[in-house]
């Protein structure tokens, strides 16, 4: 079987896929790509069905040699990737020879990059998917971020090279963008009015400790809670803006705790989580309250983007 | 009939919020078991998730198959039935925990706190039968109730940045046993040599929504016994 051997993981690698959705009773979390738009388009690049398992990399990338030859494409954030010392482009597809190396360095825009290849990469599924839970140490490879001399394999193939790449006009409407789109969240009503004009108003930063768990947000005002009652442990969505009593935001992730007890205040748009998947340390974001229609229509424009014809153009 | 305690809230533009009651209770924990085994037996068309609780079931969906309101009249003609539904056999399982030591190190800190005997500390936690109200958190973390109400202490000021698997924790009237070495806020007093997820297994948590646990305090070198098995 054809493998890519791994000689420098990067910073934090885990192959991901678009997750397990449908174990929330046994306290599973859907988990996946934290941004879903990369791994599907640079699925569809390589000749694959979206739900393959890309490798998803961290601010850093790693460094990788193809045993045999491979299609590949990167996408998201651009890493300046290098093929055998050849700078090489994203959102396109490439053919990589025999004994080829992939080298990537530190990101020059967003936190992710993904590398997806013909084939994908073939792990053990855990609960009908390929993706890493690194928390409990399931799914993915071996239940945790890649290592140096990991060796995965690559599914077969089968087709042979086609340039596939993305429309240009396409992609400045999936860009991510630093201002998320929210709905409001069941406890919305737990703080001040002034608290809630506050949270919109404000420039959060994005803290160190972000991970694909929680986006830990700084703001210069802590958001101020009507009481300091305690909540009910109930389940939390995907995207979810908690509230801990320090007063400063977590958006809750994609390797998410199914459950919690800190208020919601608001909820990122599933249009708009994928913009999450690409924040930075220090990155400035902001929140723009918006309906659930317009929520819904957001969501359906950029499906209809991604399932359209011209977005990949040979 | 619908009771009137039951209330809806779209949490996301791709969930939405059951509440079955406003307060922990047996009663509200019995609704939230039928919903979600009815929701499970008979799954409704783009519904993708569901994250029961104590008084709640988040509903997760594809809002590009689903709609909140479409949602709630589904589920508002599930709750109709719930009455004459009836859960399965609940399980009883016994967790076997070593107190105190290296094993559970805020239990001397607990019982000074609450002014009672480490001993007395281990009887309270092994005295009663827990319920398993529901697993969150993260695989396998099953919230169990009630603690004795002579064990009720606050979670620690800040959580630990991990806590060793297998650790059971106390906090309010909540009582857990953590599945895997993560963050954690409860006070530690014991902890199990069982594995609380198991992958492989074709039942992978060892207990479920639902059932019954009881705590069995061994010693030391049993504890060595059973975490080589």
């Amino acid at each position: 079987m054809n493998k890519m051997i791994v000689q420098a993981p990067g910073m934090f690698t885990t192959v991901q896929d678009l997750g397990r959705e449908g174990f929330g009773p046994l306290g599973v979390s859907a988990s996946g790509a934290a941004d879903r738009v990369a791994l599907r388009i640079g699925n569809r690049l390589v000749g694959n069905s979206e739900t393959a398992a890309g490798l998803e990399m961290t601010l850093v990338g790693g460094t990788f040699q193809f045993l045999g030859g491979a299609v590949i494409a990167l996408t998201g954030s651009d890493f300046g990737a290098k093929l055998d010392g050849t700078a090489i482009a994203l959102w396109t597809s490439i053919e990589v020879r025999q004994g080829q190396t992939l080298q990537l360095g530190a990101t020059m825009d967003g936190a992710r990059c993904y590398l997806c290849v013909q084939g994908g990469f073939q792990v053990p599924p855990f609960l009908g998917s390929a993706s890493t839970h690194v928390l409990s140490g399931l799914g993915g490879w071996e239940g945790r971020a890649l290592r140096k001399g990991d060796a995965l394999p690559i599914g077969d193939a089968g087709g042979r090279f086609r340039k596939r790449q993305v429309a240009r006009e396409a992609l400045d409407r999936l860009r991510s963008a630093k201002v998320l789109r929210v709905t409001d969240g069941p406890q919305s009503d737990w703080f001040t009015e002034e608290a809630r004009g506050q949270f919109f108003d404000t420039a959060y930063s994005v803290a160190e400790e972000s991970n694909r768990v929680g986006i830990r947000l700084r703001g210069s005002v802590p958001v101020a809670r009507l009481s300091s009652e305690e909540m009910i442990t109930e389940g939390v969505p995907l995207g979810a803006v908690q509230v801990p009593p320090s007063g400063q935001p977590i958006i809750v992730f994609v390797e998410q705790q199914t459950t919690g007890g800190y208020p919601k205040i608001a909820n990122v748009i599933a249009a708009d989580i994928h913009s999450v998947g690409q924040l930075r340390p220090r990155d400035e974001i902001r929140f723009e309250r918006v309906s659930m229609e317009r929520a819904r229509a957001l969501l359906q424009e950029q499906e209809e983007l991604l399932l359209s014809p011209g977005l990949i153009g040979e | 009939m619908t009771n009137n305690t039951t209330r809806f809230f779209a949490a996301s533009d791709q969930s939405l919020l059951v509440y079955l009651g406003e307060r922990v209770s047996l009663e509200t924990h019995e609704r939230v078991a039928k919903l979600l085994h009815l929701l499970e037996a008979e799954p409704i068309r783009g519904v993708c998730n569901l994250h029961p609780a104590y008084c709640s079931v988040l509903v997760k969906f594809d809002p590009l198959k689903l709609e909140h309101v479409r949602l709630e009249a589904i589920l508002r003609s599930c709750l109709e039935r719930l009455p004459q539904l009836s859960l399965p056999e609940p399980r009883e399982v016994e967790i076997p925990v070593c107190y105190g030591g290296k094993f559970g190190e805020d239990l001397e800190a607990v019982a000074e706190s609450l002014g009672i005997s480490a001993e007395r500390v281990i009887a309270l936690h092994t005295s009663v039968t827990y319920r398993v109200y529901f697993l969150g958190f993260v695989p396998g973390f099953a919230y169990l109730g009630e603690l004795p109400a002579d064990l009720a202490v606050a979670r620690l000021p800040a959580p630990r940045r991990s806590v060793p698997a297998g650790s059971v924790g106390i906090a309010g009237n909540q009582t857990a046993v953590y599945p895997f070495a993560t963050p954690g806020g409860w006070r530690l007093i014991g902890c199990t040599p069982m594995a609380m997820f198991r992958p492989e297994r074709e039942q992978m948590s060892a207990v479920s929504l639902g059932d019954r646990v009881r705590f069995v305090a061994i010693s030391q070198e049993r504890f060595a016994e059973l975490a080589t098995r």
